[in-house]
């Protein structure tokens, strides 16, 4: 049995723990806040984004001209994966959950015999991929120096996509992020960006006629490689409400375990705490009687 | 009847500006300046960086824009661009940082030049505002 000395250490040393857990729980709490009020300010954007390219492109009428973008390579032997998370650790499921999604993808795909490409963004990401596949990752982005999610980091990683694409490193593009349900749930997610999926969301909204200027190419040409960004951008919010998220609960549920640890430790140390003395006080009586 | 219609300008980060009682708006289209007044036909196209100015009720605003796309329909301004400043809060230093930058760009040698015209634009409309 440990002596009164080490479970009064192990009981400091666990509350310690504790007090750091609620902390880092609170600022998670106050982050998560500033995260999810982003990720909604910044929904009307990629929403409008998406509806203006989904009146432009039900306008095309011939898929031969359209875009590369939009219409993809006319191959999908290679495909590229951006996968998206987060920079620090703590946080629960959070990274393992994209990881995961992300993993059994590459597993079908190697099935199928395709060639596969990796971008990890985020630090963690690289970490844990680079073990069984560190020779597909062909570039690893981190923002470890901007704070909070922004449009500017999004753009860098667009362009870098886009300059691929366009040296036709890769046929299909699908980025991998958290989407933010609520602070338990974070759904991982894999998304295609190139080609544009634009059969997923049937709406009967080409009844517009709009007057374009410049014409419908030129339009559109020039807002895929910026949809890309918004794309990026937008799952970058959603990952960043869904870390801050999957911390706060994450955190919580350590507070509590180490409460309960705290309170066992407390009765353990009462009880041979209590021991001694009986024992010391047996001790003095038998040495009394014995006079 | 009344002649107004509504604006909304978004950036990625969050709504920008929402107004209902806008009269005119002229924007600096890729083709030229343009303006539109209310029942203005269905369009979409985007911006080269250049000044965006409202008249509303509440007075004229001006803004700058380095880009942007614009959609009108049903009596909605819709510009969506990913950077925007509104001319009264514009510093002096910040200007001419914009414009350093404008400059540095436009003067690369191996720029294309669509770029370079996007470039020049900027310096342009960065030394008007000065």
């Amino acid at each position: 049995m440990a002596s009164l000395d080490d479970l009064k250490k192990r009981i400091t040393s666990v509350k310690s723990t504790q007090k750091i857990t609620k902390a880092m729980k609170m600022v998670a709490a106050a982050k998560l806040k500033r995260a999810q009020d982003s990720a909604e300010k910044g929904r009307p954007y990629s929403e409008k984004m998406n509806n203006i390219i989904l009146n432009l492109s039900s306008g095309i009428s011939d898929k031969e001209t359209a875009p590369k973008l939009l219409s993809g390579s006319g191959k999908e032997q290679v495909h590229l994966c951006v996968v998206l998370t987060s920079d620090r650790g703590l946080c629960g499921g959070f990274n393992a959950n994209i990881i995961k999604k992300a993993k059994s993808y590459f597993a079908k795909l190697n099935k199928e015999g395709k060639e596969l490409k990796i971008i990890t963004v985020g630090s963690k990401g690289n970490d844990q991929l680079k073990r069984v596949y560190g020779n597909k990752i062909i570039e690893n982005i981190s923002f470890k120096n901007s704070k909070n999610a922004n449009y500017f980091d999004a753009e860098k990683v667009g362009k870098i996509i886009i300059e691929k694409f366009q040296k036709e490193e890769f046929d299909i593009c699908t980025i991998f992020y958290n989407q933010f349900k609520n602070v338990i749930t974070q759904i991982p997610q894999a998304q295609q960006i190139i080609p544009l999926n634009t059969k997923s969301d049937d709406q009967n909204n080409s009844e517009d006629n709009y007057e374009f200027e410049p014409d419908e190419d030129e339009i559109l040409s020039n807002l895929l490689p910026k949809n890309i960004s918004t794309q990026i951008f937008k799952a970058m919010l959603e990952n960043s409400a869904s870390e801050q998220g999957a911390r706060m609960s994450a955190m919580d549920n350590a507070t509590r375990n180490a409460g309960e640890m705290v309170d066992k430790l407390t009765i353990e140390y009462n009880r041979s705490r209590q021991a001694a003395i009986t024992k010391e006080l047996i001790e003095i009586i038998s040495g009394a009687e014995s006079l | 009847m009344s002649d107004e219609f509504k604006i909304e300008i978004v950036n990625p980060e969050k709504s920008f500006l929402s107004k209902e009682d806008v009269s005119e708006v002229v924007v600096p289209a890729f083709e030229g300046e343009m303006g539109i007044l209310k029942d203005h036909i269905s369009i979409i196209s985007f911006l080269k960086p250049g000044i965006v100015t409202i008249q509303a009720k509440s007075g004229e605003e001006k803004y700058y824009v380095e880009d942007g796309i614009i959609e009108f329909k049903n009596n909605t301004l819709s510009i969506l661009t990913s950077y925007i400043l509104n001319l009264k809060d514009i510093e002096k230093n910040e200007l001419q940082e914009l414009l350093k930058n404008a400059e540095n760009e436009s003067n690369k040698p191996e720029i294309s030049d669509q770029l370079k015209y996007l470039a020049d634009q900027k310096v342009e409309t960065l030394k008007s505002i000065n």
